[in-house]
């Protein structure tokens, strides 16, 4: 199932012309930097922008074309703003039924009870809105969205307005509600990190165009991604987070690409993400044994890619097939002589829990 | 003091019956075309929004002349009717209706193009994405957050039409029971010299007046305290 859009449009110095799809689950980030159209993209998508000869599908279903037009208020969707846009007359509760009350009961997947759990709304439910923190009201237009059992689910920026700590208290009921309501999402942002966190497959846009479209590790395979303007190249590893050993670590990755981390102690086990920086990865021709970074991995150096200001990428794949970046000099390159298709050890110094 | 004529009571009662109508008939058309005013700044929306507002600035005098030859027996309304076998529109009551809808048209158009500017489109779009249709956004959404809005739009209209003079003079003359409203019957009885008849009915509006435009100000001030 595929989600389908063609889109022309032209206002004021502003051209936007898109003609894409992509698969109709998991995750999609449509990443690009403020006034490339991502927006606009996303009102297309859910039809709050009816644009002359534009054509939306979603499945089999048809959204817009010549002859038709479904409004937004039968496309079935869950959007949640940048700014939380709660209705100010209604209570939380009332809110969170909003949507959920206008859903034929046939086709409501999620309760009350379920989404309140899922995000944590419990304490919320009959407080005044006006009462509640920008996050709080973040999470409770996300369960309204969420309690009208929505077949697309569309998220505009919505963690930009809010502080780095609030932040990071709703990214994990992001990625858990990206994970466990199976609902497939499109997410605009313009964070690498909430695209490496989150996303499942990534949509780049730049100036009303759509440059590519792809699964979020060919993205980050690629030395010069967008994804690394803030940090620098990165991998991102899929793997199973194990329970803690005597020494509190967990383990995480299959057998031959397994790493020791530190994780919070109420982060659960099962699949998650790590985020590695490339340059928190050092290489060791043979394993050294006195050493205080005690993740060695062995992996394979595909290609050697030479990087702006005096560096040298290491793209590699790790036993289990998944990319690991390694970012050095190009001096110890050539100490060390390193060449594509030899065999290394990667030192990982540190790495980051995603979910 | 209060004791008022059976010509008095009767003036009231049409004032009274013209007002409501007037503000009902305002209320249904000046929602959607504020509506529509408050959603884009097209030249056409400029054009319209002139045009509601034209009763500010035109002596009513200009408004019944205008009126009055195009709804009277011989104008492009009136002879129409006349020639479908009704009758025209001078000197009758739907006259005075359609001037007075006219007339008070800004003062309903304009407190709710405020009301909707300061809604916003967001939370219609919200209640749409819910699954919201139109009348049910405008029930449970505009109605609720615009309510002040559409108050003072009632109020003023109703308050407005009250004190309407000049267009009525002009269009329906002094029929009793048919064109014969407040306003015009205080002329009459000051004409006539008939002071203390006039003066109460004068102060009947004046206090009238003051009550509206004392409710619509604390609605005002209520509203702009909500917001903050």
């Amino acid at each position: 199932m595929n989600l389908q859009i063609r889109a022309q449009l032209q206002r004021g110095d502003f051209n936007l012309d898109v003609d894409t799809s992509w698969p109709a689950q998991g995750v999609t980030a449509l990443f690009g930097r403020s006034g490339c159209g991502k927006t606009t993209l996303l009102r297309i998508i859910a039809g709050l922008e009816r644009v002359r000869g534009a054509q939306v599908r979603f499945g089999d279903q048809c959204w817009q074309s010549e002859s038709q037009w479904l409004p937004v208020e039968k496309r079935r969707l869950g959007l949640v703003f940048q700014e939380a846009s709660l209705l100010p007359h209604l209570s939380v509760t009332g809110n969170l039924l909003y949507g959920y009350r206008r859903t034929p009961p046939a086709l409501r997947r999620l309760q009350l009870p379920d989404v309140s759990a899922m995000l944590g709304l419990e304490s919320l439910l009959s407080r005044p809105v006006d009462e509640l923190s920008g996050g709080q009201k973040q999470r409770v237009a996300l369960g309204r969205a969420l309690l009208c059992s929505p077949r697309l689910l569309l998220l505009d920026e919505p963690l930009a307005a809010l502080d780095t700590q609030t932040k990071r208290e709703i990214m994990p009921f992001l990625s858990r509600l990206a994970q466990a309501s199976g609902i497939p999402m499109v997410l605009i942002t313009h964070a690498p990190d909430e695209v490496q966190r989150l996303a499942d497959r990534v949509v780049f846009m730049r100036d009303g165009h759509i440059d590519d479209v792809c699964a979020l590790q060919q993205a980050l395979a690629k030395p010069d991604s967008p994804l690394f303007a803030d940090e620098g190249p990165s991998s991102v590893l899929e793997g199973k987070l194990g329970v803690a050993d005597e020494h509190g670590m967990r383990l995480f990755g299959p057998q031959g690409s397994q790493l020791r981390v530190q994780a919070p102690e109420n982060a659960d086990p099962g699949p998650t993400r790590l985020r590695v920086l490339a340059r928190d990865v050092s290489v060791a021709l043979d394993d050294p044994a006195r050493i205080s970074i005690r993740n060695h991995l062995v992996v394979t150096i595909r290609q050697l890619h030479d990087l702006p200001d005096n560096r040298v990428l290491l793209e590699t794949s790790m036993q289990d097939g998944q990319t690991l970046l390694i970012e050095i000099t190009p001096w110890s390159a050539q100490q060390l002589a390193l060449a594509a298709g030899q065999r290394v050890f990667a030192l990982i110094k540190s790495v980051a829990l995603m979910r | 003091m209060l004791e008022l004529s059976a010509t008095d009571w009767q003036a009231i009662r049409l004032t009274l019956t013209l007002c409501f109508f007037t503000t009902v008939i305002l209320l249904t058309i000046a929602t959607p075309l504020a509506w529509w005013l408050a959603s884009g700044r097209s030249a056409l929306r400029v054009v319209v929004q002139s045009v509601v507002a034209l009763p500010l600035v035109l002596p009513p005098t200009v408004l019944g002349f205008y009126l009055l030859v195009t709804l009277g027996p011989r104008g492009p309304v009136g002879g129409t009717l006349e020639s479908m076998g009704l009758s025209h529109l001078a000197f009758s009551f739907e006259g005075i209706l359609l001037a007075s809808v006219l007339y008070s048209m800004p003062f309903a158009v304009q407190p709710l193009l405020e009301a909707f500017n300061n809604l916003g489109r967001r939370h219609v779009e919200v209640a749409s994405s819910l699954g919201a249709g139109i009348f049910d956004r405008f029930v449970t959404v505009i109605l609720p957050l615009c309510r002040g809005g559409f108050i003072v739009a009632a109020t003023l209209s109703f308050a407005h039409t009250v004190g309407e003079f000049g267009v009525i003079l002009m269009l329906g003359g002094s029929i009793p029971g048919e064109t014969k409203v407040l306003s015009i019957l205080i002329y009459e009885h000051t004409e006539a010299m008939n002071y203390a008849s006039a003066h109460r009915l004068s102060l009947l509006l004046l206090v009238f007046s003051f009550s509206v435009l004392f409710v619509v100000y604390s609605i005002n001030r209520r509203f702009q305290v909500a917001k903050v």
